[in-house]
């Protein structure tokens, strides 16, 4: 596992941009050779966006060629609310570049039959070959997706049913209106995540250090389902230094010091 | 262009929802469309898409009072309505006005029987802004506030909705009728006009407050040329101006236009107006012919009328015979003059009209599912670049 380390979550938005710019042009997609993304939302990955966008708007990087797979959607919210995941994806990415909608799949939480949507989507992500490399921002308690504590790590895209922590945390979004928060979910399984070939994880604050500690410095454990990412053979964990306020000196020093290997990861014209 | 053709505008500032913001604006088949649900159900993207230079896209402007301009009288030139119709139409569409209600004065009922049927609701297009309706400003009016309207045409009102029937013929193309609330038979008159759908507005009146609240219980929701042909305000009966601040039931909103053209309202009383009730104000030009026309002097009709300084003078003169200034005139004026933001003075020409006559859904906004008439304005000075109906562009600079 790689754990990349930055001064603050304006860089870890740009070296995660730089990062996926420089997978997909090193890829050199085309017709017949479409780079697969996974994609999440929440507020996070928001400034990796930003710079995928300015990325784009200067001409750097097309979409083209590109499918994107994202990682989860409530149930039975409209599509056109604030706090829907398609609207997210619309508002903060999709509007702003050149992505052919066709290849652009967010999980459908308004389909009539919720475990079809599921099966359809696994079955969209193999038929597109699998995906290259799947972006995770995890939650305090260490949840993928929504693949919360206690979720199985050979999970698949099903429907499921939120923790009362999970709903309470989301009230703020739905007028602190508990009756208004949506009760279910449909996500992509921690496996599914899984079989991407490579794996980046966004994680920045303070409110997020114990799910960091968790996930790499405690053994592999469902009640922290981002630690499964330990048995990945490639996992790049990039963190602010906030997040890192519960890891121990020695770990934060190691991965450190490796700094300028990873630095060598986005750096242009190198492989 | 074709059906179901998509067009993006794009690298402008639209108002949408009562805020300025960066975002495209998206319109298929003449209507404004959410790009979203493009995106998602249909899976398509943008056929075409127009570089805005940095414009502020805004709804087109709607104006509900306008006696005629570029030379057209639509109450003196009876003979040949359509086409004086048609100019002024026409004309409209450099102000960045997309939809009007065409206005006749006091007139005698021979000439409603012979105009009012030729002055047709019309989709407009290249050839014209939209015709909405006539606004019927009289006869039921008050001969002491009868301004310039003629006082041997006033009409009575004693016989409510058949002394509407006796004088104007029919009401099929009207969306407005403008009358004093204090004329016997005005109660009647004014639930059948709401009934069928007609704005009723309160104007060339001598009704105090009482009157004007009972008017507006009984359906009327506007207010002619505020100020003008009207009470003044007096502290102990402030008369239909009261109307602004009077306790009313909340499902009631009071509309009121007023001409802010720098001539007709002084600013200090827009001011007024303006900061009372924000959300009732309508920009008017109540314009007469000699709008849009060069400045020297012009034979209109009977009439010598002299353009200078942007102002009508009865020829040889320093009599004001009316407003000239244009809607985008009235915007810009209304705005340096109250102090208030560009979303407030935008709307008050766009969206406040619009629901005046109940069609905010259709007009006035950028809202998905509206029909895309919009104006590019220059951010800065909020002059008219270029005017589009039903997403095609009908006039630019």
């Amino acid at each position: 596992m790689r754990l990349v380390i930055l001064d603050s979550s304006s860089e870890v938005a740009n070296w995660s941009a730089k990062y996926v710019l420089k997978k997909i042009t090193q890829f050199k997609p085309g017709p017949d050779n479409y780079f697969v993304l996974g994609l999440p939302t929440g507020g996070t990955p928001l400034g990796m966006y930003k710079k995928l966008i300015e990325f784009h708007k200067a001409g750097r990087i097309s979409f083209k060629y590109v499918k994107t797979f994202n990682m989860d959607e409530y149930v039975g919210l409209p599509r056109d609310h604030p706090e829907s995941y398609h609207y997210y994806m619309w508002n903060n990415f999709f509007k702003h570049i050149d992505i052919d909608p066709k290849n652009a799949h967010v999980l459908d939480g308004n389909a009539p039959d919720l475990n079809a949507e599921c099966e359809s989507f696994e079955r969209l992500i193999k038929e597109a070959g699998g995906v290259h490399l799947f972006i995770g921002g995890i939650g305090p308690d260490g949840h993928i997706a929504f693949n919360e504590p206690g979720s199985s790590l050979a999970s698949r895209t099903r429907v499921k049913t939120l923790a009362q922590d999970t709903l309470e945390a989301n009230a703020r979004f739905f007028d602190n209106d508990m009756s208004k928060v949506p009760k279910q979910a449909l996500t992509v399984g921690v496996a599914t995540v899984m079989d991407a070939q490579e794996v980046m994880i966004l994680i920045t604050g303070t409110h997020k250090a114990f799910a960091l500690y968790k996930a790499i410095e405690e053994g592999v454990n469902h009640m922290w389902t981002v630690s499964a990412f330990q048995q990945h053979p490639h996992t790049l964990m990039i963190c602010d230094e906030d997040a890192t306020l519960e890891l121990r000196v020695k770990t934060v020093k190691y991965f450190k010091a490796l700094s300028a290997v990873h630095h060598r990861l986005i750096e242009e014209n190198s492989n | 262009m074709d059906r179901g053709t998509i067009l993006q505008f794009t690298n402008c500032k639209i108002l949408r929802d009562h805020v300025i913001q960066k975002e495209d604006l998206w319109v298929r088949d003449g209507k404004i469309i959410d790009p979203e649900k493009v995106f998602f159900d249909e899976k398509v993207i943008s056929a075409k898409k127009f570089d805005c230079l940095g414009t502020l896209i805004v709804p087109g402007f709607i104006d509900l009072q306008i006696n005629g301009g570029f030379g057209v009288d639509f109450s003196h030139n009876t003979s040949d309505s359509e086409r004086g119709l048609a100019k002024v139409a026409h004309g409209l569409l450099a102000h960045g006005v997309t939809s009007f209600c065409p206005t006749l004065v006091t007139s005698k009922p021979h000439i409603y029987r012979e105009v009012l049927p030729k002055l047709k609701p019309q989709q407009g297009g290249r050839h014209g802004a939209t015709i909405l309706g006539v606004h019927l400003e009289g006869p039921f009016i008050s001969k002491q506030k009868k301004g310039a309207h003629d006082e041997d045409t006033i009409a009575s009102l004693t016989e409510g909705c058949k002394s509407l029937l006796d004088v104007y013929g029919q009401l099929d193309n009207a969306s407005i009728v403008t009358l004093a609330p204090e004329l016997p038979g005005a109660d009647e008159a004014i639930q059948w006009l709401t009934k069928k759908g007609i704005t009723v507005s309160l104007g060339h009146s001598m009704a105090n407050l009482q009157e004007g609240i009972h008017a507006v219980l009984q359906g009327a929701t506007f207010i002619t040329h505020l100020f003008n042909a009207m009470l003044p305000f007096h502290h102990r009966d402030p008369g239909l101006v009261g109307l602004l601040s009077a306790d009313m039931p909340k499902d009631r909103t009071v509309y009121y236009g007023i001409i802010s053209d720098g001539v007709h309202t002084h600013p200090a009383a827009l001011r007024i107006a303006y900061r009372v009730h924000p959300k009732g104000i309508v920009l008017v030009t109540d314009a007469i012919s000699a709008l849009g026309l060069e400045a020297g002097t012009h034979k209109i009709g009977q009439m010598s009328v002299e353009i200078r300084d942007q102002k009508a003078f009865v020829a040889g003169t320093d009599t004001l015979c009316g407003s000239i200034a244009s809607m985008n005139d009235c915007v810009k004026h209304f705005k340096v003059a109250s102090g208030c933001s560009t979303v407030e003075a935008i709307e008050a020409a766009t969206l406040h009209p619009a629901q005046v006559l109940g069609l905010h859904k259709r007009k006035g906004t950028l809202s998905y599912g509206a029909d895309a008439d919009f104006v590019m304005l220059e951010p800065e000075n909020l002059s008219v670049l270029s005017t589009f109906i039903a997403g095609e562009c009908v006039y630019t600079k």
